[in-house]
């Protein structure tokens, strides 16, 4: 999995607001992940991908935030080429935390839905860990 | 008409004895399916362990009419991706979304984001007026578990309700008049 930031602006109704843009390879059939082989098997319906970045700030241990999604249905093509894909959802932090923030991490995950049974979560093995700058933009626009 | 003469024979026949005899049966197996119910309360931590899922918002994954089972250990962290199921005050229909941000403190208090897979936006115009997170206190259980299509009995006893008395009169005349033999 390869990311990179490009830039953040902030903050917005005190908030941080962070920019990310990433490429995600991920090839699911036969890529060096060997987990990935046989997971679309007969039970299950579909894959409910998510790639969310988790960090702690001053005001709160743990912060989980989910960036991008994908549903992804058996018979999909089970290859990811995404790049310089912007976040689906706005990436606001509860508070100024973002800024100076070294580790923020990256994951790819997902929840196996199947036709019957057990719903499992699971987390992708490889991460990405992405600083913030010390200081915003004052310039863009989003 | 034969068999229903039968049953009629039948009835008249019953002396009082066995009439009593049946209606304890027919509660012993209420009693028994009420004390599974609160066993798997018990057991799963949640008030309401297996719910029907009622509007399309988390499709393809789940659709109306499908089962879902929850569990609601204390314990449990409430972590980004997860399915959960929760109340809104002053609402009794349980919601059944995915938890999309968390801010969790270090004393373990935690308040949450979350959104219907097949929504465009996000839960908050659903909370109430000037709420903007939920937290555990509102959560009924996390989805483990589900089956398609079963839960639609429920929704259809509950839009039609002459279907559902007409299912308990049903079993009712049922239970009453099987024999042991």
């Amino acid at each position: 999995l390869r990311k990179n930031v490009e830039d953040f602006t902030g903050p917005r109704e005190r908030s941080d607001l962070g920019f990310i843009t990433f490429d995600i390879t991920a090839d699911i059939l036969t890529g060096k992940k060997i987990i990935f082989l046989g997971i679309f098997d007969w039970n299950v319906k579909q894959l409910f991908l998510f790639l969310s970045a988790e960090y702690s700030t001053k005001n709160n241990a743990l912060n989980q935030v989910v960036l991008w999604d994908k549903i992804m249905l058996r018979g999909d093509n089970p290859r990811l080429f995404l790049k310089d894909m912007k976040s689906k959802y706005l990436f606001f932090d509860d508070g100024n935390g973002l800024k100076g923030n070294r580790n923020i991490t990256l994951t790819l995950s997902w929840n196996v839905v199947p036709n019957a049974g057990i719903l499992p979560l699971v987390t992708g093995s490889g991460h990405v860990s992405v600083p913030f700058p010390d200081n915003y933009e004052t310039t863009k626009s989003y | 008409p034969g068999a229903a003469m039968d049953l009629f024979g039948d009835l008249r026949r019953m002396n009082k004895r066995q009439l009593y005899y049946q209606v304890l049966n027919f509660a012993m197996i209420v009693s028994s399916a009420l004390m599974i119910w609160k066993g798997l309360i018990v057991i799963t931590g949640s008030e309401s362990p297996i719910v029907v899922v009622l509007s399309g918002s988390m499709e393809p994954a789940f659709h109306r009419g499908d089962l879902l089972f929850l569990t609601n250990f204390h314990d449990d962290p409430i972590r980004a991706g997860e399915i959960v199921v929760f109340k809104l005050e002053g609402r009794d229909i349980p919601i059944v979304h995915r938890v999309i941000k968390i801010h969790e403190k270090e004393n373990g208090n935690v308040k949450f984001l979350t959104k219907g897979d097949n929504n465009e936006v996000d839960d908050r115009g659903l909370y109430k007026e000037g709420q903007n997170w939920l937290e555990k206190k509102d959560v009924v259980g996390r989805a483990r578990g589900f089956l398609p299509y079963v839960g639609m009995v429920t929704i259809i006893m509950n839009d039609y309700p002459k279907f559902k008395y007409a299912l308990l009169a049903v079993m009712g005349a049922y239970v009453l008049l099987k024999r042991e033999s």
